[in-house]
């Protein structure tokens, strides 16, 4: 309830309101002004002259005769078969989401259950490699890879990224099954259950709240993921991010730019409507960790 | 739990880390240790009519062969992490023996490839990781303080820098602010200088990487500030406005020390993600002004056909260690909590 005192515009109030406005044009702006741009013609998406022709479409109007254009996305869905990085992206994504998740319930609710020592050895350890550059990672594999022929194929990718991906999994998983009361899988037990049928029976039902929560964050490193898709795929297995990149590298054609542009306009529309749909798991997905310690 | 049941259950996890994650950087220390092989030369005489000359050539089989034979390289010892390219001390010495000024020494160090990397990553890290802090928490406050219906867009709207993937973030970014974009030529149009622009100005590049660096990060301090905001107990709040705090006063004695814990869960994230900055570097193209660690990792990888394990093993190395050692504090106050938990 506001009381008068609270709900009085104060200078400090409106100083805050101020930046939290500026804030959020900040933010938001670059999406706009990017999703606006991918319909136009380089010359006015890019234009040195005057920025104005970006809103009015002068170069667009004068080169395809219509204030918006779709080339950009033509060029780079069509012509450079941005659709085909889509489907690897939508492959890697999806199993390093299951795999991740499936190993990550096993051993986030082993350790949220256990009291030794080591359990929580193996979260410190984990804390550890949860900071390691993922770089540094990589450049461990390179060499094998390359020895083993598994180099360039998506199912070396998913499993790197199901590893690089278990450190958070199982600390997030860990602290969510903390929160789920011990007596129940316990009461399973003494009713004659072994620890698995308990855990299957009991914890699976509930934890699906967790598991999607998680699940999202997999979803999220394995789609935006750079650093080892671009290492460890070989071209013709090129995920969506390395894509633009190569993209940016090739393409300094005039014109092809726009393929870039429309490129990442499209990569960022499917995390939009995650955040549209998954809003609120997000956030709390964020807060867990540091509101449980 | 018994242990052999949570051996089953930790199996599959803790095999993916130990295979892709502990094993790689012993890897990674071992490739460290080799160094490429040298091209085999192979010497002949050539005889003409006027006398014999030695001339050297590369035999590019039997080096193939080398390199098939012992994919490594030869064995170099703790060489490569003390050569120019990464500790340098010997550079190092010398610098200090020649230079009149700390200033003078202190380019010399720089101009160091390993060393320039690590200036810029710290640097990236130590200014962005304050910001964040301070300017999530002023945001966090203002959004606490937004009509209800307002708070769920906002939030809405801060997710979107922090989502979207950091290398089409910033491109975004780049676009906008390139020589040609809506803000770099409005800039250089404002101070009727055309040759202000990114690709020209070390400091400019270093500056934009960080806004990007605070644009994307900053959701992530906001929000698990604002989470936090929501757990400020009223009583205390009250009696610190019935004492006459102003609320800048009660902010600054209640509200902060409340957030105190979630402070320190933030910089521990912040610094651990901002230490890899790397995709910022390769859509900005700031290779020639800004470097980080892992640039140079994946500069040395993608050396052309012929990757520089060694090099880039050695950095790798050097930038876990780095890592850890600031990771130290927080791994001791864990430890600390645990211990004190369990007795």
């Amino acid at each position: 309830m506001a009381t008068k005192a609270q709900s009085r515009m104060t200078p400090l109030k409106l100083f805050s309101f101020g930046f939290v406005a500026l804030w959020l044009i900040i933010a938001a702006f670059p999406f706009f002004w990017t999703f606006w741009g991918s319909f136009k013609v380089q010359a006015d998406f890019l234009s040195k002259a005057d920025w104005m022709n970006a809103l009015r479409g002068t170069n667009t109007i004068e080169q395809t005769g219509s204030a918006f254009t779709g080339a950009g996305y033509y060029g780079a869905w069509i012509e450079e078969d941005f659709w085909f990085n889509f489907k690897n992206t939508g492959i890697v994504v999806f199993f390093t989401v299951v795999i991740s998740l499936t190993f990550g319930t096993l051993g986030g609710y082993a350790l949220a259950r256990s009291g030794f020592r080591y359990a929580f050895w193996i979260l410190m350890a984990a804390l550890v490699f949860r900071a390691m550059p993922h770089i540094t990672l990589v450049s461990g594999y390179l060499l094998w890879f390359f020895e083993w022929n598994v180099w360039g194929i998506l199912p070396t990718t998913i499993i790197v990224l199901v590893a690089i991906n278990q450190p958070f999994t199982l600390w997030m998983l860990h602290s969510f099954f903390k929160n789920i009361p011990k007596d129940m899988d316990e009461s399973a037990m003494v009713d004659g259950c072994t620890r698995f049928q308990a855990f299957r029976h009991v914890i699976v039902p509930v934890m699906w709240p967790g598991v999607i929560t998680t699940g999202l964050f997999s979803f999220l490193l394995a789609y935006n993921d750079f650093t080892v898709a671009v290492m460890l795929l070989s071209e013709e297995n090129e995920t969506i991010i390395p894509a633009i990149n190569s993209f940016m590298g090739t393409t300094q054609v005039e014109g092809k730019v726009m393929y870039a542009v429309a490129a990442v306009v499209s990569a960022t529309a499917p995390l939009f409507v995650l955040i549209l749909f998954f809003q609120r798991q997000i956030v709390s997905g964020l807060t867990a960790g540091a509101v449980k310690g | 739990m018994k242990h052999r049941t949570f051996f089953w259950f930790v199996l599959p996890t803790l095999s993916a880390m130990i295979l892709f994650i502990a094993l790689p950087i012993v890897s990674v220390f071992i490739q460290s240790l080799f160094v490429e092989h040298e091209q085999v030369l192979v010497v002949s005489e050539s005889c003409g009519p006027f006398g014999c000359n030695p001339t050297t050539t590369v035999d590019i089989e039997a080096t193939e062969k080398l390199r098939e034979e012992q994919p490594l390289g030869r064995f170099n010892g703790l060489g490569t992490y003390f050569d120019r390219s990464h500790l340098a001390l010997a550079d190092i010495g010398e610098a200090w023996a020649t230079s009149e000024s700390l200033g003078e020494f202190w380019s010399k160090v720089y101009n160091l490839p390993f060393y320039n990397a690590l200036t810029f990553t710290l640097a990236y890290t130590f200014i962005v990781t304050p910001l964040v802090l301070v300017l999530g928490l002023a945001i966090a406050v203002g959004v606490n303080n937004l009509p209800r219906a307002l708070k769920g867009l906002a939030i809405f709207i801060s997710l979107l820098p922090f989502l979207v993937t950091p290398l089409v973030g910033s491109l975004i970014l780049f676009w906008m602010v390139d020589g040609d974009g809506v803000i770099g030529a409005t800039i250089q149009r404002l101070f009727n200088d055309p040759t202000l622009s990114l690709k020209a100005s070390t400091p400019l590049m270093w500056i934009m990487l960080m806004v990007y660096g605070v644009w994307h990060t900053l959701p992530f301090s906001f929000i698990t500030f604002y989470a936090g905001l929501q757990t400020v107990p009223e009583d205390t709040m009250e009696a610190a406005q019935i004492d006459g705090a102003s609320k800048w006063q009660s902010m600054i004695h209640v509200v902060v020390p409340h957030l105190m814990p979630l402070v320190s869960f933030v910089t521990l994230m912040m610094i651990m993600d901002n230490l890899r900055v790397f995709e910022p570097i390769v859509s900005f193209k700031a290779e020639a002004h800004a470097r980080s660690l892992s640039w140079i990792i994946f500069n040395d990888l993608r050396e052309s056909g012929n990757p520089l394990y060694a090099s880039a093993g050695a950095t790798s190395l050097i930038t876990i260690i780095i890592v850890v050692i600031l990771m130290m504090p927080v791994l001791v106050r864990t430890w600390r909590d645990f211990t004190r938990k369990s007795h």
